[in-house]
């Protein structure tokens, strides 16, 4: 395949993807060993209502309301069941279950409610994004990427997300030794001196800018893959952290690339004409490398612990 | 509109679809009271999205075999079948690995339903794929209807009711002492698969009314909505079943009440809004009821510090100290004490006496544990035993200036 086609069309839903996979698995990695893991999923369904008022309130899709409005719907949804869990007594579990199926719901409802027919904004659009459709049409090919005309015409998604990813890697080498003293032994960090409250909210407010970030260009059912498969997988690898971030981030880059190459191309081997869902395959394509870890990985057993008879 | 709707006025398929969405929400909200007991309300979750491929497997097949695709028996097995594999895989990352269940969770979740949606766009790609109707199963959606769907979720939702109602004694057995329900030969790995099993059911029955994305609510609110009503296990699994059922009913016919109401979301609007007020309202766990609690127990601290504090003749300067006092006869706006507030504020200090001889005394060791500053004597002793103890402080002596 040439640079003339790959570039224009291939080429930044790849990066796009890539950027969100790593954004994601990098606070997945912390989120997974201190089994908060499905605070990724919770985060991702309440976006929706809350880029669904962002636009009920300004009236456009443009990037910026619709991210204020879900980062504000995300700390909401925190904040309520950190509310429910502790007025009404109730297990975190069933506390973000009740927030977030119900906000998701309110969501989904104001959405059939209002009129948006006139802009791109649905719940498959929220559930699946559209990377397919982010191409570079002003690129003709790889010295594209050195003349400034074309890179204007980046789609914005493309910078959005690689700045996101950068923050997101910074904050977490900034605050590495914290966070990983505070993931393995809470009561250490606090005897030395970590905040260990603020830390943990910091980290979840971390997974919901990135979740946020990524759930405009790629959807969400990507975003609760990437913070969990990668992660999960790069446990089994390893038992040090480091490596372990290491993996995760290998893993994430291969089930950006490799979904994206098989929901494109895949098709065409077994005969179809028509590419898939990218973001469905890179969830797939996180899957099965989880999968192979399961049954391969070599610090996949639990040891020291007794097993569960 | 909505009162048709409500009193069954809506024609038959409106009719079936409340019927069955009430008996759907009464099995889910018992058979939801069970995985909340056993602390697994999220399993729920990977269940019910872990439907997906199925559904998209079950319409290729299906039209393959030159049928319609969208048969929704057809469907709701194919549905029942991947989302059992989803919860084998949640089970066995569980055992065979040393991730912790909510990775394996958000894993089975988001994989089986990422491909889900890509076996979605192939469907949409095949020449036959008018998959309007899949979309459908996302969200639930109950407009245009077919008769025979809608008898199909009627029935679905009596059958699984029907066995909620036959695993009811050993599911709560297991959920409450899982080592004594071993003891007597209920094996409670059995019980669980069975209880996944009717999670599963109420799933796949669902799919149609609310949906494979939001079903899980209807598994999660109304236990916890139960909870805030009772203490006992019984009528938690009798009240999740009044809230879901008429959760069910209720958001079924606003949905059939007019265009633009997603059925899903609509029942899981419904069931939250008894959730809030149940949060605020219930007695004894709602937050009024505790708000109250905390104000009433505040204003006896209030009142008996400041009887004390008439007692031994310190002013009291406490600005609800004094309204309370105020309140209740015994002293007046300016902190001096009426007749009956002395009265108090003497008997409060000799219980405050007979208090401080009690800790002392090795025999009442196991009641002075029970003082805290509040608690009248005379309900933890005898009038004997309060005799003695007047009797070791001595009659009356003067007041220290």
């Amino acid at each position: 395949m040439s640079g003339a086609e790959f570039v224009p069309l291939s080429l930044t839903p790849i990066l796009i993807g890539i950027f969100t996979a790593v954004a994601c698995a990098l606070p997945g990695n912390f989120l997974v060993l201190r089994k908060q893991a499905l605070i990724g999923d919770a985060i991702s369904h309440v976006v929706l209502p809350g880029i669904v008022v962002a636009f009920l309130v300004t009236g456009t899709v443009a990037a910026w309301p619709m991210m204020v409005g879900a980062a504000v719907a995300a700390v909401v949804a925190v904040v309520l069941i950190e509310a429910i869990r502790r007025l009404g007594r109730i297990e975190t579990g069933a506390a973000m279950g009740v927030v977030f199926t119900s906000m998701f719901a309110g969501g989904v409802l104001l959405l059939e409610r209002s009129d948006t027919s006139t802009v791109h904004l649905d719940v498959e659009h929220a559930l699946m994004g559209n990377l397919e459709s982010l191409i570079w049409l002003d690129a003709d090919g790889w010295h594209s990427l050195l003349d400034p005309v074309a890179l204007a015409g980046l789609p914005p998604e493309l910078p959005r997300i690689f700045v996101t990813m950068v923050a997101v890697a910074v904050l977490i080498w900034v605050f590495w030794r914290p966070l990983k003293i505070s993931t393995f032994d809470e009561g250490f960090a606090q005897g030395v001196g970590i905040r260990t409250g603020a830390l943990g909210m910091a980290l979840v407010i971390v997974s919901a800018v990135a979740a946020v970030a990524a759930f405009d260009a790629v959807g969400s059912i990507i975003v609760i893959a990437m913070f969990i498969c990668p992660p999960a997988a790069a446990r089994l690898m390893t038992n040090r952290l480091e490596m372990q971030v290491a993996w995760s981030v290998v893993f994430a880059v291969i089930s950006a690339v490799l979904g994206y190459v098989f929901a494109g191309y895949g098709p065409l081997w077994f005969g179809g004409v028509n590419a898939v869902s990218a973001a469905g395959m890179i969830a797939t394509t996180s899957g099965v490398i989880l999968l192979v870890t399961v049954l391969f990985g070599p610090c996949r057993s639990r040891t020291g612990a007794p097993s569960e008879g | 509109m909505l009162v048709d709707a409500l009193t069954l006025q809506l024609g038959y398929n409106a009719t079936l679809v409340a019927v069955g969405a009430a008996l759907l929400g009464i099995s889910a909200g018992v058979t939801g009271t069970f995985l909340f007991l056993r602390k697994r309300a999220l399993v729920a979750d990977a269940i019910s999205h872990a439907t997906l491929p199925g559904v998209g497997l079950a319409f290729i097949v299906m039209v393959a075999l030159g049928g319609d695709g969208r048969n929704l028996v057809g469907l709701m097995l194919g549905s029942a079948a991947s989302a059992w594999i989803g919860l084998l895989c949640v089970q066995a990352i569980v055992r065979r690995t040393r991730l912790a269940e909510d990775s394996a969770i958000g894993a089975v979740l988001s994989v089986f339903f990422g491909f889900g949606i890509v076996l979605l766009t192939v469907i949409q790609t095949m020449s036959s794929g008018r998959q309007a109707g899949l979309d459908g199963l996302l969200l639930g959606s109950t407009a245009g209807m077919l008769r025979q769907d809608a008898i199909v979720i009627a029935v679905g939702g009596a059958l699984t009711l029907a066995l909620v109602m036959l695993l009811r004694r050993p599911m709560t057995l297991v959920a409450f002492d899982a080592e004594y329900a071993r003891s007597i030969g209920v094996e409670p790995a059995r019980v669980d698969m069975m209880t996944m099993g009717l999670v599963l059911a109420v799933t796949v029955v669902g799919l149609k009314i609310v949906g494979l994305i939001l079903i899980v609510a209807l598994l999660i609110i109304p236990p916890v909505t139960a909870r805030f009503w009772t203490e006992r296990s019984e009528r938690v699994v009798a009240y999740a079943a009044v809230i879901g059922g008429v959760s069910g009913f209720v958001g079924a016919a606003i949905s059939a009440s007019a265009p633009a109401l997603p059925t899903g979301p609509i029942i899981v609007l419904t069931c939250f809004t008894l959730f809030v007020a149940s949060l605020f309202l219930a007695p004894r766990r709602g937050v009024l009821a505790a708000y109250l609690h905390h104000r009433q127990f505040q204003q006896r601290v209030h009142v008996r510090q400041g009887l004390l504090a008439l007692a031994q003749q310190q002013p009291v300067y406490e600005p609800l100290t004094i309204r309370l006092l105020a309140r209740d006869g015994l002293a007046r706006r300016d902190g001096v004490p009426t007749d009956a507030g002395r009265a108090r504020a003497a008997r409060a200090l000799r219980d405050e006496h007979r208090w401080q001889i009690v800790q002392t005394l090795p025999e009442y060791e196991a009641v002075s544990g029970l003082y805290d500053g509040l608690r009248d004597i005379e309900t933890v002793l005898t009038a004997d035993q309060i005799a003695q103890i007047d009797g070791i402080i001595g009659g009356p002596r003067e007041m220290p200036a």
